[in-house]
């Protein structure tokens, strides 16, 4: 332990919100002895404790960095404003929670960034750590600063700030850049000679190996590759999930953190298609871990965990092939212990509904939709298949068991919606409740139905990346309509901020102008912008003025399906033919049917070895 | 019921008492050791710690009462050595029995006051200290519902002995009341900063040394 600086932490930490998030120490921790670490990792998430604990990403990056000899990784986290403040009051700098040394000491500074508005919190972070915010300021080998997660399939906003990206998933690709670096620092390599070395590994993609030209109207006109870097970067991914590092001795926060439970990553890919949704596009091909591993990495991680709760995650559970076999044996094993088995993002169908009662032997999770869309044909539209009858069918299997709570998420603003779109989602609602009336078993008990809608925010590699955003004021309008069609006491309605969203949307589809706005609205004070408590949309419009920057450019106006887009370098293996097709259908409101009726021929699959097949 | 006693240290004393309920049912969870879980809607495992620590504060004298699931058959003997094996750092579980003294009993806490000023003690600190605690009322402001309100301490403490451990410290130990009501000994702390404020000193570290019963044994 850093005594100097557990010294001055002994001081502040009385005066903090929730100091044991600043402390580690937590059981199943990684601590190496020094003697033995050629390369220190001080890996960063740009969110709080809490939210970061929680990502099954960093989870499992941490094992595999720490998995190599004379490696040791350590966890960094945002600190809350207060921390912040007191840190900057004692000169503390940022440091690593296991060792408790500044992370201006470590070799390596990987950030995992799968958050638009956590933007601000990278910077926050490199400045309480003393080290230059700028790739370009940072010159050797000491402190080279990367980053991986979903931000970076356009990590164009973020170009100015990192040394690299390493696109996808990073369970081998992690691997190489630290053997490659631990070969630079070796031979004395300098920085530039490490970056093109770095370059040759797939999946790295250098920032500042390429210029981007853009044309008076501010448009992009082109992207040229320097130094011999390829044209386009293709995302790494997992050949065998079976064969991949997973956590099963996971830090056991000693805090409450969102996630507190066992994340068992099911299966990764998703076969469905919805055409607003960057994950479901990105994270193809389509690849499962057998029941047999599932069970073997669940009964370890529990046990080694003491964790009382467990969910199986993937983006559309339903659709992993063996989750009727492996609930039933999963479901067994945790109603003897009294843990909690969860299975979220499940679908409305006849499965489910069984599972569903199956699951609640320990106890009942909530009853969840998202439905996105008010109307069928906006469904089709935005290709969410799921039906009206699916909903309520489901609704009153639920009610007549027991619920009486159901939480609805849906989307306003997206392509091609119209005021019938925005009812129709007051009219399900509606017909919901309606179902609660009809076959609750204890109506005594009365019903929530808790509704929610999100800004649609076009993301980069989806069918809806052309699209352009609608104002916050429509939106606002829209918010407003739905609430006047929304009648009964028992209905709760939550919408999220117009303006966050927005920004949200600036940032999503950025380009390299967008770096020194996101550092002047931090200037200006912007933190932990995803915060509601922090977030101050007037920082951000003072930044883009002061940086010339229009924010309709990346929202409103929408993309042209010819122009030259600022992550076009990046190829996540699904083609930019097959998303143009998508967008097109959407306008005709045609459904793609899912992967397993046939594949729809996305390009993804172009990203397995031979001999190796898409799991739709 | 059991009865375990463990201590508090390190990183683990930013753990909060809630947090450290859940920690402690993890534990006894890698342990393998099975639980009496309450009936109801949401079952939980029946634990229970005595008295509340503040964060920041360190002891080396906590206890927690639990009650062991039906046809759970670990000796009690054996019980520290299997949470020890599983919690992380700073919770350390030093014995484990069944005959422990009723609650009721449980009368004074040993605490310890590190007072630091980083810039030495100053000179007339010790005697000034010691008078003040001495004096014949103490008064401090306590937080309630209804706001601040101005309390007696004096009543609630004894024993009080002050020692130089090294330039810039002071010990203060000090024996107060753990029940009817508790004090809190980071308020004779407080007491000594509102009272003589030219002496307060830059920063007080917090220990739970023992726990004694109304006849000044060992409450165990």
């Amino acid at each position: 332990m850093n005594e100097a600086i557990d010294r001055r932490l002994e001081r502040i930490l009385p005066g903090v919100q929730k100091p044991a998030r600043y402390v580690g120490g937590e059981y199943n921790q990684t601590v190496k002895d020094l003697a033995e670490v050629d390369t220190r990792i001080a890996f960063c998430f740009p969110d709080t404790y809490e939210i970061g604990m929680s990502n099954v990403g960093m989870r499992i990056l941490y094992e595999v960095m720490n998995n190599m000899p004379g490696v040791w990784c350590e966890r960094v986290f945002t600190p809350w404003g207060d921390m912040e403040d007191a840190m900057r009051q004692h000169g503390l700098p940022l440091y690593a929670l296991e060792s408790h040394d500044p992370v201006r000491d470590f070799d390596l500074i990987p950030f995992s960034v799968g958050y638009e508005m956590s933007y601000t919190n990278i910077l926050t972070m490199l400045d309480l750590a003393g080290v230059p915010l700028h790739a370009s300021e940072r010159k050797g080998l000491h402190n080279i600063v990367f980053a991986g997660g979903a931000c970076t399939y356009n990590p164009e906003p973020l170009a100015d700030f990192f040394d690299f990206f390493s696109l996808g998933e990073g369970e081998e690709s992690t691997v190489e850049i630290v053997d490659c670096y631990r070969a630079a620092k070796k031979n004395g390599l300098s920085k530039e000679a490490f970056l093109l070395e770095v370059s040759k590994i797939p999946g790295v993609y250098v920032p500042s190996f390429y210029e981007h030209r853009y044309l008076p109207d501010g448009r992009l006109e082109s992207i040229v590759p320097l130094h011999g870097a390829p044209e386009k970067v293709t995302k790494r991914i997992v050949q065998d999930l079976d064969a991949a590092v997973f956590p099963t001795k996971p830090i056991v926060a000693s805090t409450e953190i969102v996630h507190d439970r066992v994340n068992l990553e099911v299966m990764r890919g998703c076969i469905r298609g919805c055409r607003f949704c960057q994950a479901g596009y990105t994270y193809r091909p389509v690849r499962p871990r057998s029941p047999q591993t599932l069970m073997r990495q669940a009964r370890e991680a529990l046990e080694s965990s003491g964790d009382q709760e467990i969910t199986l995650s993937s983006l559309s559970t339903s659709d992993y092939r063996y989750l009727a076999s492996l609930t039933d044996e999963l479901t067994d094993w945790c109603v003897a212990r009294k843990i909690g088995l969860s299975v979220p993002s499940l679908r409305a169908d006849n499965f489910s509904r069984d599972l569903m009662l199956k699951l609640s032997a320990v106890r009942k999770s909530g009853l969840t939709f998202a439905p996105e869309a008010g109307t069928q044909r906006l469904r089709d539209a935005i290709n969410k298949n799921v039906t009206e009858e699916d909903i309520l069918k489901t609704c009153e299997v639920a009610f007549s068991g027991g619920w009486n709570s159901v939480k609805l998420y849906f989307m306003l603003g997206l392509p091609t919606e119209t005021d019938e779109d925005v009812l129709g989602i007051a009219e399900l609602v509606f017909k919901i409740l309606q179902t609660w009336k009809a076959f609750a078993s204890n109506k005594k008990r009365g019903v929530r139905i808790h509704v929610a809608t999100a800004f649609f925010v076009p993301k980069p590699f989806t069918g809806f990346q052309w699209e352009p955003q609608i104002t916050p004021e429509e939106y606002m309008r829209r918010v407003h309509l739905l609430k006047n069609n929304l009648f009964s006491k028992s209905i709760e309605y939550d919408y999220h901020d117009s303006r966050l969203s927005e920004m949200e949307a600036v940032l999503a589809r950025g380009d390299r102008r967008l770096a020194p706005v996101i550092e002047a609205a931090w200037r200006r004070g912007a933190k932990l912008d995803g915060w509601l408590e922090y977030f101050d949309y007037d920082k951000w419009i003072a930044a883009l003025d002061e940086c010339g920057v229009e924010r309709s450019f990346y929202t409103t106006r929408g993309f042209g399906t010819d122009e030259v887009l600022p992550w076009d370098t990046i190829d996540p293996g699904v083609r930019k033919d097959f998303l143009l097709r998508e967008r097109e259908r959407a306008f005709r409101s045609e459904i793609t049917p899912d992967c397993r009726h046939g594949c729809a021929g996305c390009g993804a699959n172009g990203l397995l070895t031979e001999g190796r097949v898409c799991d739709a | 019921m059991l009865r375990m006693r463990f201590s508090k240290e390190g990183n683990a004393v930013w753990i909060s008492h809630l947090d450290l309920m859940r920690l402690l049912m993890r534990a006894f969870r890698r342990a393998g050791i099975a639980l009496k879980h309450s009936q109801g809607f949401t079952p939980h495992p029946e634990l229970s710690l005595a008295m509340p620590l503040s964060v920041g504060i360190s002891s080396a004298c906590e206890i927690a009462d639990f009650s062991l699931a039906e046809g759970e058959t670990v000796p009690p003997e054996q019980i520290p050595d299997r949470l020890n094996a599983v919690l992380p750092e700073g919770v350390r579980v030093s014995d484990c029995y069944d005959d422990g003294q009723k609650l009721k009993y449980l009368a004074w806490l040993e605490a310890e006051l590190t007072l630091i000023w980083d810039g030495g003690v100053p000179e007339n600190a010790e005697t000034a200290i010691a008078d003040l605690l001495a004096s014949e009322r103490l008064l401090v402001e306590k937080h309630s519902k209804n706001g601040p309100v101005e309390t007696d301490i004096r009543p609630m403490y004894r024993d009080v002995s002050l020692t130089r451990t090294a330039g810039t410290e002071l010990c203060l130990r000090v024996t107060c009341a753990a029940q009817n009501p508790t004090l809190n000994p980071m308020l004779i702390d407080a007491a000594i900063r509102r009272h003589l404020p030219a002496l307060a000193p830059d920063f007080t570290r917090c220990r739970r040394l023992r726990l004694l019963n109304a006849g000044n044994e060992p409450f165990r």
